[in-house]
């Protein structure tokens, strides 16, 4: 069975996002004891966020405000 | 009688022209196609688009399968002055709307569909790539796979599955239906705040699912107002007395393989128990609708569901009970009509996505949509101390779903992949070998002058001067390799195809 409020939105807003590779218990999705594979995980995402840094568009409210699709099916 | 679980996959993809102040969605999309099959009628471009166009003898998109004709139902419109293309892998690529739309060729299996709806994505890299080589200096059309814009409007990316006319309609609502309220768990592709009608955005944080607050109905015939659950398009390109094709309209376009090959794959398994009555009554979720709602809404993925026989279960629940049903059903009718020796691979990958939603969701990154898009939201919120409503991460929601590959946020996360770049290049092209796909496609790379029309059921030859001739393929599975593959090596020309053809081979 899945948790109570696992993946409650907005939980997290004190952990903050740390680079020294030691995570802390995931509230919103707890670790089953795998801290090695949390760390890779970890690790990993870093170096993911700090590639999608580049490749974000630059204004992102007119990006989003401006995607309109409209018709279809 | 049961029959093969043949399957296709159409997308209906997102469409930006930037750089223009009056953008035009439909001329963006026949740019889109157009520059696309310029690029390959270029001499040494090799196969893929011969200038055929469709054939739209048999569309009928407003016939309903329940045989009845629902006063005041929108019966889709086509528009047939629009571009439309066949492709020589046995696809269709055309402007539905305002949108591209490619429609993936006839496939036998899910590890298929996984192949060839990459392809499709390979195809409109390809076609942004040459659009963008023709649009003046700061004009750039961006394409995206995702089926909402975060305000309200929602394109659909739509199942096929080759069923049986003699299973009862009613009996496919049921069991389809409680499918697809509970497979959103491992399909859902993400989505940041609700788009329900006179709900507030904010209603909800992040969801599964990019379609579940665009639909009303259980059961109907529209696909853009009032969308039912179960869409009774009856329209199954195939011989009609032998066929029917579910035309399934609830799920999301999905970046991830994995989820791709388990929304197909189980999906055939589900739809092949009901042909055989093998699926337990009482597995019947009471309130569709709001259930779909309620399990897209609910990351703990706790809502318990309420059931036809009185009990309640959640949405992994449910999915437990579907997989034993199809382990059973693989052990007792085997795999021949549900892809094979796939359905085996189909069935160990949905019992382990349904431990990992149990015990460790995270494990499934790479796997699930919802799941990867919303650790990198996350990860970066968390990263730069935003606030959940800052519009940085409604961008990189969008972004997400970009198929440019230098700006897709996809493409860097580094997703499980069933299917090899190679594998995918080469069905941009190549149509698959074990359906009808296979004789389309040879027939548009052999003779591309010769084909007049071309449509899902049936191609128009120019043969003997003049003539025009129509070939039908109302058999799905036949028009194979292993059928016809020995015929096409050994004929020169359209005419000795017509002679072999006549003398009953």
């Amino acid at each position: 069975m899945a948790e109570q409020g696992r993946g409650e939105q907005n939980q997290r807003e004190s952990e903050s996002a740390s680079n020294d590779g030691i995570s802390e218990p995931n509230e919103t999705f707890p670790a089953t004891g795998a801290t090695d594979r949390g760390d890779g995980l970890k690790n990993e995402l870093d170096d993911l966020l700090d590639e999608i840094d580049e490749v974000l568009e630059t204004n992102a409210e007119e990006f989003v405000k401006s995607y309109i699709q409209k018709g279809g099916e | 009688m049961p029959v093969p679980k043949t399957l296709g996959i159409e997308t209906e993809y997102g469409i930006v022209h930037r750089g223009v102040a009056d953008p035009n969605p439909i001329s963006a999309s026949s740019l889109l196609i157009n520059a696309y099959l310029s690029r390959r009628a270029e001499p040494g471009a090799g196969l893929g688009a011969p200038r055929v166009g469709w054939d739209f003898i048999d569309e009928s998109p407003a016939v309903d399968a329940r045989g009845i004709s629902a006063i005041g139902a929108m019966a889709p419109e086509i528009e047939t002055h629009l571009v439309n293309a066949v492709l020589t892998n046995g696809a269709r690529y055309y402007v539905d709307h305002a949108h591209p739309e490619l429609s993936t060729p006839e496939c036998a299996d899910a590890l298929s569909i996984v192949l060839q709806d990459r392809a499709a994505e390979r195809i409109v890299v390809e076609s942004m790539e040459a659009a963008n080589a023709v649009l003046p200096v700061g004009q750039e059309l961006v394409v995206y796979k995702n089926n909402s814009d975060g305000k309200g409007n929602s394109y659909g990316c739509h199942e096929n599955y080759l069923m049986d006319r003699a299973t009862p309609f009613g009996r496919i609502v049921q069991h389809a239906t409680t499918h697809f309220v509970t497979r959103q768990i491992f399909t859902g592709a993400g989505k940041l705040g609700c788009e329900m009608p006179f709900r507030d955005r904010t209603q909800v944080g992040f969801q599964l699912t990019q379609r579940a607050d665009f639909f009303e109905e259980e059961v109907g015939l529209e696909t853009t107002l009032k969308r039912p659950i179960i869409n009774t398009r009856d329209e199954p390109h195939a011989d009609p007395v032998s066929y029917r094709r579910l035309h399934v309209i609830v799920g999301d376009a999905n970046l991830c393989e994995v989820a791709t090959f388990l929304k197909v794959g189980t999906t055939a398994l589900v739809l092949a128990m009901v042909e055989e009555d093998l699926i337990d009554q009482r597995l019947a979720v009471v309130d569709p609708v709001r259930s779909l709602q309620a399990v897209s809404w609910d990351l703990s993925l706790s809502t318990p569901l309420d059931l036809a026989d009185g009990r309640q279960a959640t949405a992994v629940e449910v999915q437990w009970e579907l997989l034993a049903a199809a382990q059973n059903y693989l052990e007792t009718r085997g795999a021949a009509l549900v892809g094979g020796p796939v359905a085996f691979e189909v069935i160990r990958r949905w019992e382990r996505v349904l431990e990992g939603l149990e015990s460790d969701p995270e494990s499934l990154d790479g796997q699930v949509d919802w799941i990867t898009k919303r650790r990198m939201i996350e990860g970066f919120r968390e990263r730069h101390g935003l606030d959940p409503s800052d519009v940085k991460l409604a961008a990189l929601d969008l972004q997400y779903h970009d198929l440019r590959p230098h700006r897709s946020l996809f493409a860097r996360l580094g997703a499980e992949t069933l299917v090899t770049p190679e594998e995918v290049q080469r069905a941009t092209s190549v149509a698959p070998k074990d359906t009808r796909a296979y004789f389309r496609g040879q027939c548009l790379a052999r003779w591309p002058e010769k084909i007049v029309a071309a449509n899902w059921d049936s191609m128009v030859f120019e043969a003997d001067g003049k003539q025009l001739r129509r070939i039908p393929m109302m058999e799905p599975c036949r028009g194979t390799e292993k059928h016809v593959g020995t015929l096409l090596d050994t004929c020169e020309t359209v005419e000795d195809l017509f002679d072999r053809l006549s003398a009953g081979e």
